[in-house]
């Protein structure tokens, strides 16, 4: 009888809640993996009487791919990076809003509203914000590493040591920096620099890999990687002999940010989620999981202590980062060549 | 059809005439829908155009073909000369499974022989040990296997505090690792079918070649091998097949620093250029390979039983 009862309150409990996921809705957010903390999902949930449901991706190119390949339309927000905003915008992936939509649109700090990939935020806000550099244990090399010479022409204490991205986008991104050549240049001697640099740097490199950055830079197996600042501010955590650089020719600035989908089948609930996440407070339990900053202005008074003194976070006055800019179909053919070429 | 061979090879299986088609529906079904209608859909995307970014543009093209066989300079612009780049990748895929599958026969033929030696409940005790470590999933497997063997690892700890070393020997993004890697992963495979050969080989012929003054060398090639030989063939197959399409022992022990087929596909579909045609063309021409392998070892098979 116990056993019945229980069979059938569950029941009872799982039409309930089935049916007050039809009346409220659902929100089906497509994200990175490990970028949004639980809690917060549940808290959205829960205020929002919403069912959320989410599927995670570990690249742009791989949630491009997975929406061209017949998502759209299964989902309400995405998470791309900056470039990628403007590539899903160009396909015609992308919904827009008005900002009277959102009520929290005067939270998004101004520097960030009027963007080069999104001019006036008509589809996306900013979620996580940092930059892409490299990180030198510095038991094995103690000299400058205000450079990406470290990266591209290295010491000989860091040769064989060095961890480099396994992305494309970065790693040809910094190496332009290096040779002082602008992105996506169509430029023949240029491009030839690129892939002669390239081919030479990669005597030097190790091994390639993105979620293996902070492993190899913490357990030692390499001295040297590139890596993403939040997620060396956590390796540093784990070992304290990790500095990470600011390099003198730049680095790599990115922002992730929310997208409203085209064919959302919840866009009321993407508006409410995108809100939600506009409150100073709900963008800092971002920033305090993931360890970037945030778009949101006030956001700051919520962050916990190792994200608001961490180094990684807090670039000096007067160094530069750049955006990866989307190259056109020429100039990604001859890159793709490039890539190619140095993993042959 | 299948169902007439059944009929005529056995005359008690009459009962089964009507619905040999029947049956054999399920399996049909599965071998369509699970893989004929994948590869014929790659087999077209194939000679698609490619779409920048990802997608297919529905018109006939070669492209995908020719850029596997033709490079044109890093502007695409220059005379076509044979392309090395996509050749090279495949050549050494095989030859990286052809190493493995190798490591796994030395090993695994004296293995198998040994457990097929046991008797009774020791022999399955045996088997058991071999599965163990298989109940864990090839990532972790794989993961572990590089700390195991990374420069401050347990294994290089444990040899310089025996005084083996001096330093620590570098094995971690080296062939050897992802050699070891594939041994580890696909082992087994190579073990079971040599064992189930084993196990059947009636040890009577090998007492007689021993009367008859052949030598232990002699009974090996002459008598054993023969007869152990479809196991050692299926586990080679086994062996080198999964290995020639992996890409975790590489992407994890060798340090991803140079393509590997699985890796080179999986850039086409995930990666910045999303090169769908040229993804499909590659996986159609690495099914090609393995098809005509698999086809010329049943040829050898057929020829040896008839």
């Amino acid at each position: 009888m116990k056993k019945f009862l229980l069979a059938s309150t569950t029941a009872i409990a799982l039409t309930l809640s089935a049916t007050g996921a039809m009346a409220a809705g659902n929100l089906s957010i497509y994200h990175w993996f490990e970028y949004i903390p639980q809690d917060l999902l549940d808290k959205f949930a829960k205020e929002y009487d919403v069912k959320v449901t989410m599927d995670t991706f570990d690249s742009n190119e791989a949630m491009l791919a997975a929406l061209k390949a017949g998502k759209l339309g299964s989902y309400d927000v995405s998470v791309p990076g900056d470039y990628m905003v403007e590539i899903m915008a160009k396909e015609g992936m992308l919904d827009t809003f008005e900002r009277s939509e959102l009520s929290n649109f005067g939270n998004i700090d101004p520097q960030w509203i009027d963007v080069g990939f999104d001019r006036g935020r008509k589809s996306s806000i900013p979620y996580q914000i940092g930059t892409t550099g490299f990180m030198v244990n510095r038991k094995a090399y103690t000299g400058d590493i205000g450079s990406l010479a470290v990266l591209f022409d290295p010491p000989a204490e860091l040769k064989g040591k060095i961890n480099v991205l396994d992305s494309q986008g970065e790693v040809l991104a910094l190496a332009s920096m290096y040779l002082n050549i602008p992105q996506c240049s169509t430029d023949r001697d240029q491009l030839k620099k690129l892939n002669d640099q390239l081919q030479k740097s990669k005597a030097a490199w190790a091994s390639f890999g993105s979620d293996i950055a902070k492993d190899v830079l913490v357990s030692g197996d390499a001295s040297a990687g590139m890596i993403y600042n939040g997620f060396g501010a956590k390796a540093r955590a784990e070992n304290a002999d990790l500095e990470y650089a600011y390099p003198k020719e730049g680095y790599v600035f990115w922002m992730d940010n929310v997208v409203l989908l085209k064919d959302a089948p919840n866009r009321d609930n993407a508006i409410k989620f995108m809100n939600f996440l506009l409150e100073p407070e709900n963008a800092a339990a971002v920033s305090n999981y993931a360890q970037y900053i945030s778009g949101v202005k006030g956001a700051g008074k919520y962050f916990i202590d190792a994200v608001k003194n961490a180094p990684e976070l807090n670039p000096p006055a007067g160094q530069k980062g750049a955006f990866i800019q989307a190259c056109g179909q020429d100039v990604q053919k001859v890159y793709d060549t490039i890539w190619t070429n140095l993993k042959k | 059809m299948a169902g007439a061979i059944t009929n005529n090879s056995k005359s008690n299986s009459g009962i089964y005439a009507g619905s040999a088609h029947v049956l054999m529906l399920p399996s049909w079904l599965i071998i369509g829908f699970f893989l004929l209608i994948p590869v014929l859909l790659m087999l077209v995307y194939s000679f698609l155009t490619k779409e920048f970014r990802g997608g297919v543009i529905w018109e006939f093209s070669l492209d995908a073909y020719d850029q596997f066989f033709f490079y044109r300079g890093l502007f695409g612009d220059e005379p076509p000369v044979f392309e090395w780049t996509y050749v090279g990748i495949f050549w050494r895929s095989i030859w990286q499974a052809g190493a493995a599958t190798i490591f796994c026969l030395i090993i695994g033929f004296p293995t198998a022989w040994f457990i097929a030696m046991r008797r009774g409940a020791n022999k399955s005790v045996w088997l058991f040990l071999i599965t163990i470590p298989y109940w864990v999933n090839l990532l972790i497997r794989t993961i572990s296997m590089k700390f195991l063997i990374r420069d401050n690892g347990p294994l290089n700890e444990w040899l310089l505090w025996m005084g083996a070393i001096n330093e620590p020997i570098h094995m971690i993004n080296t062939n050897f690792a992802v050699q070891l890697g594939l041994f580890y992963s696909y082992l087994p495979f190579m073990v079971l079918p040599i064992y189930a050969s084993v196990e059947r080989y009636n040890f009577a012929l090998s007492e007689a070649a021993a009367d008859l003054y052949a030598s232990h060398w002699e009974t090996l090639r002459l008598i054993i091998l023969p007869a152990v030989k479809p196991g050692i063939i299926a586990g080679c197959i086994l062996v080198f097949v999964p290995s020639l399409g992996a890409f975790l022992a590489p992407d994890l022990l060798g340090g991803a620093k140079t393509f590997m087929i699985g890796s080179l596909i999986e850039e086409q579909f995930k990666g910045n250029a999303g090169n769908w045609p040229f993804g499909a063309a590659a996986s159609m021409i690495l099914l090609s390979m393995v098809l005509a392998m698999l086809t010329y070892y049943a040829r050898q098979q057929s020829k040896e039983v008839s």
